[in-house]
């Protein structure tokens, strides 16, 4: 499939990149080589920090190696950027649009930047505006784009004037899921009609099955690499679908994520996805078990199997033990914690939440789910008394949080999407912080600071300033903040964006813990496999309600008839496109 | 694949056209450069020209009699004609002292029960004037209004007692320049060097810095956009928004300020275009070391505006400065240009003065983008 006697269009040779963060000397890229042949969409997989940003910005000729080489079509980027950044694409992740200009002025731009004559233009511009589907917003300002259309403008400048090689940085985060289908029918496009080699960095473990080719990165080195299906098959037939009759999908999950040989076991559609090792027999994992009735049939292999036994293989994992709750009483009933009655919020003559009616109970999972700006963020401002509703009733744990009085706010956790830390003090001092606040004092302050520095595993950072922290640590230090005054209500707004799977694995099982133990948890995510951990949910657009219900529910209503359920993905840009649009 | 230099020409020119474009549209359109640019100036101008004025009038003075006389009448009414003093009479120095206390006054005056006995008999006959010395120019400058009222009403007594005093020298003051002395005259051209300075540091840091923040740097860095075409594409923008600013700030002085303008306006033009340049080095300096607006800010806030208001003689005399601190004011560009202006506005084109403030100007400006050309590298480390 491969051309292997053809040149190089990107070579990699020991490249060695460093950064120093304080008196920490970080390694982003330790000895790294590659090749990338015309090969239409090489993928760039790995978790957040593992170095597929700083590789992006050695190929564009932006950061220089410490050592090593990086060649793009024979040409080194250490001496000659200027001439490297004429014949390649490079789309940072955060593409700098200039949020006062329109589409088309940005065009423009680039278009001058790029070099491109004049009289060739209005082709180009024409050829693009049909790929992106921008062409009716030609005179909007970018900085009033969506975010799926911002990307998909920054393409467009990337590709003004045309290129062999481009270079997308994590292209599709914080894109919602409909944009990141179209973002790929494009890529899909030009690789077709142009010939364009791509490189495209994703953390994204679904995206790696859409490449021609992979190279997956972890610690700053490529910890394998190949065609997709190739790795894929290496996990081929130890994928089950697991369920026990009788029993709920979560505690299925804290049976079997433990059992010894278990890789993985993730909620999944209706089942348990459980990957195992190859050693590992169905017979013998339902043995070790201990579920009666369990059931495991055959799953095809995906990549993510793949990655995540990649990286079991490399990384340790975190177990925290929730303390300090009681139990819930499982005759307790359905008891209401929140309640949202006709809910709406405008900013001038923007409706951004329209009447909107739900209620949460204690010990359960509920999702608010939606694309940029289908006003889950704003639903979620109000819930915790940020923002004022412009009319509708909601209560939380009984009171409005916009009135309550300390006390009552003491009963809920709170984690943003920014984590809230403090940057420069140590992970010690930042525990210290928030206990304070929650009039946490003497032996048990102590002893919950030492369960946020066990439970996290992050005693052996306890003395690292939190801004030197990786993603993944941050979440897990933002986390335990939120949790040291044992709240019943934890809010999570987009906990796990930009975190890699195995962190994001580990979250989860915390938070079923959490749940476990009747602690109610209203999270909202853009990462529609997420949806699956929630017992019910919601699915906004426009700022109004899709959908409410369980998973599965949400699942039937959109399939109709057929037997086959859809995945939440496929569900949800199911009910997003369907024509409740034009009440928009 | 060799271009012709003429090609490599075309292109450098439409990538130039492109970046101005671009920040010409920004300005229009982001209402934050408008404001710092053209309000900004004038907020600060009527602020210094209506608000501050260094001038002593109708200092509130006390004036307490023990024993009313004639004497002490005439004196009074002498001091009541002053247009520096406006004077009240208290009763007795307890209620004065108080009054100097509360500030209700800044002077008290204390004539003692013998001053009508001791002038008439032509013995000398003591004053008493209290001052409030918190703020020490102010209370020279009032004791000088004092001293003066006192010595007129001495030579008027004089000349009404048909004695020609003996004086053997007169003073024959004139006040050269600002023959009003109107603080406003030398304030408002000053004000103009640290209104550009704020524009041309300032904005430029911000802009650069917002680029950063943005994201949008990172996105022309890999365009086969020059350095120099980048920096070039803000200097010119920047230059024309601060000539701008510029205007209007003469524009004030001259229409609503009443501030005489005795130089040539173009070389006032040319002196500015020529200080801009060297404003709108520092801050694009800043902003090679500074990704963030904060940072930029704050660096151009401490490093170019407040040394262009403290140090560059447009309110704080430099020569009563110590001298580490008058040395300092030498690598403050905003201190030739105030120089310049405060002589072009109130004494006219003189050359020597022009001359050597031009060519410090010059030769900082020339450093200043240099060092920024030289430091900026196409390179995000």
């Amino acid at each position: 499939m491969t051309l292997a006697k053809a040149q190089p269009i990107l070579e990699a040779r020991e490249v060695t990149r460093t950064f120093r963060s304080g008196r920490r000397c970080i390694t982003a890229l330790a000895s790294v080589n590659l090749a990338i042949f015309h090969d239409g969409v090489v993928g760039l997989i790995g978790p957040d920090g593992a170095g597929k940003t700083t590789f992006m910005r050695l190929a564009a000729g932006l950061l220089r190696p410490d050592s090593g080489e990086i060649r793009i079509q024979g040409v080194s980027t250490r001496d000659q950027a200027l001439t490297i950044q004429s014949r390649i694409g490079y789309m940072p992740q955060r593409f700098g649009l200039y949020t006062d200009l329109t589409v088309r002025e940005n065009l423009d731009l680039y278009a001058d930047l790029q070099g491109v004559a004049p009289a060739r233009r209005s082709a180009r511009y024409d050829a693009l505006m049909q790929m992106t589907g921008l062409g009716a917003f030609q005179r909007r300002l970018a900085g009033k784009l969506s975010g799926g259309m911002k990307q998909k403008l920054g393409l467009a400048c990337t590709l003004v004037q045309p290129k062999e090689l481009l270079l997308l940085d994590e292209p599709t985060v914080g894109v919602d899921p409909v944009s990141r289908r179209e973002l790929w029918q494009i890529i899909d496009r030009l690789v077709e009609q142009e010939q364009i080699t791509v490189l495209l960095s994703t953390a994204y473990m679904d995206e790696a099955e859409r490449c021609r080719y992979v190279f997956v990165l972890n610690n700053g080195c490529v910890l394998s690499h190949g065609e997709p299906q190739a790795l894929c098959s290496r996990m081929q037939g130890h994928g089950y679908a697991a369920s026990a009759p009788g029993m709920h999908r979560r505690a299925l999950q804290g049976h079997l994520v433990r059992a010894p040989g278990v890789l993985d076991a993730v909620i999944e559609r209706e089942w348990l996805r459980v990957v195992t090792e190859p050693t590992l027999t169905p017979e013998r994992l339902k043995g070790r078990a201990g579920v009666p009735g369990l059931e495991l049939n055959p799953l095809p292999a995906r990549f993510e199997d793949a990655f995540i036994a990649e990286f079991r293989a490399v990384s340790s994992r975190w177990r925290t033990t929730v303390s300090g709750w009681t139990p819930l009483q499982p005759d307790g009933g359905l008891e209401t914690v929140i309640q949202v009655n006709a809910l709406e919020r405008r900013f001038g003559d923007f409706q951004a939440v329209r009447d909107l009616s739900f209620e949460v109970y204690r010990g359960e999972i509920f999702g608010l789910l939606g694309a940029n700006g289908a006003g889950k963020s704003t639903t979620f401002r109000m819930l915790c008394g940020l923002l004022p509703p412009s009319s509708g009733e909601l209560s939380v744990g009984g009171v409005d949080l916009r009135r309550a009085s300390a006390a009552a706010r003491a009963r809920i956790g709170y984690v943003s999407q920014s984590f809230a830390l403090y940057g420069q003090l140590t992970v010690t001092q930042n525990l210290r912080f928030f206990a304070n606040i929650y009039n946490l004092r003497g032996g048990r302050r102590r002893e919950r600071i030492d369960w946020a520095l066990d439970g996290f595993e992050l005693r052996a950072l306890a003395n690292v300033d939190a801004e030197d922290l990786s993603l993944g640590f941050k979440q897990r230090l933002a986390l335990a903040t939120a949790l040291l005054h044992q709240p019943e209500i934890l809010f999570l707004d987009e906990p796990t964006s930009g975190v890699d799977p195995l962190a994001r694995r580990e979250f989860w099982e915390l938070i079923n813990a959490l749940a476990e133990y009747g602690v109610t948890v209203l999270v909202t995510t853009h990462f529609m496999e997420e949806a699956d951990y929630c017992d019910r949910l919601v699915i906004m657009a426009g700022g109004q309600l899709l959908a409410l219900g369980t998973p599965e529910s949400i699942k039937r209503q959109v399939a109709g008839g057929r037997s086959e359920l859809p995945s939440m993905e496929e569900a949800f840009i199911t009910l997003v496109e369907s024509p409740q649009e034009e009440l928009r | 694949m060799i271009k012709t230099s003429a090609l490599g020409w075309v292109n450098r020119m439409q990538r130039l056209q492109g970046l101005l474009r671009k920040e010409f549209l920004q300005i229009v359109r982001d209402p934050s450069s408008i404001a710092i640019a053209f309000v900004m100036p004038m907020v600060l101008l009527l602020l210094f020209g209506y608000g501050v004025s260094l001038n002593a009038r109708n200092v509130p003075v006390a004036l307490v009699i023990d024993q009313p006389s004639g004497v002490a009448a005439d004196f009074a009414g002498s001091f009541r004609q002053s247009e520096y003093l406006s004077v009240v009479q208290l009763p007795n120095m307890h209620v004065g002292k108080r009054a100097l206390r509360a500030h209700r006054v800044d002077a008290v005056i204390h004539l003692r029960s013998q001053f009508a006995r001791e002038v008439q008999a032509g013995r000398s006959a003591p004053i008493q004037v209290l001052l409030n010395g918190v703020d020490a120019n102010t209370a020279r400058i009032i004791r000088g209004y004092i001293e003066g009222s006192l010595s007129r009403w001495l030579q008027q007594r004089a000349e009404r007692q048909g004695q020609q005093a003996a004086r053997p020298v007169m003073l024959a003051s004139r006040i050269w320049f600002n023959a009003n002395v109107r603080s406003r005259n030398y304030l408002v051209p000053g004000l103009i060097a640290v209104i550009m300075t704020l524009i041309g540091a300032m904005l430029t840091a911000l802009v650069v810095a917002r680029e950063w923040e943005r994201g949008t740097m990172e996105a022309l860095m890999v365009t086969p956009v020059t350095i120099g075409e980048v920096l070039l594409g803000k200097l010119l923008p920047y230059f024309l928004l601060g000539m701008g600013g510029m205007a209007t700030s003469v524009a004030m002085a001259l229409w609503l300020f009443d501030v005489p303008l005795r130089g040539s306006v173009w070389v006032l033009f040319a002196v500015s275009a020529v200080f801009m340049l060297a404003a709108l080095g520092m801050g694009l300096l800043i902003s090679v070391s500074s990704r963030s607006q904060f940072v930029a800010g704050q660096a151009a806030i401490v490093s170019t505006f407040l040394p262009a208001f403290l140090l560059s003689g447009f309110i704080f005399d430099i020569h009563s400065m110590t001298g580490p601190i008058r040395l300092l004011t030498y690598l403050v560009p905003a201190r030739y240009f105030v120089s310049f202006l405060q002589t072009g506005f109130l004494a006219g084109d003189v050359w020597p003065v022009i001359f050597v403030d031009v060519s410090a100007l010059a030769i900082m400006a020339a450093i200043l983008l240099g060092i920024t050309l030289r430091r900026s590298r196409k390179r995000l480390d």
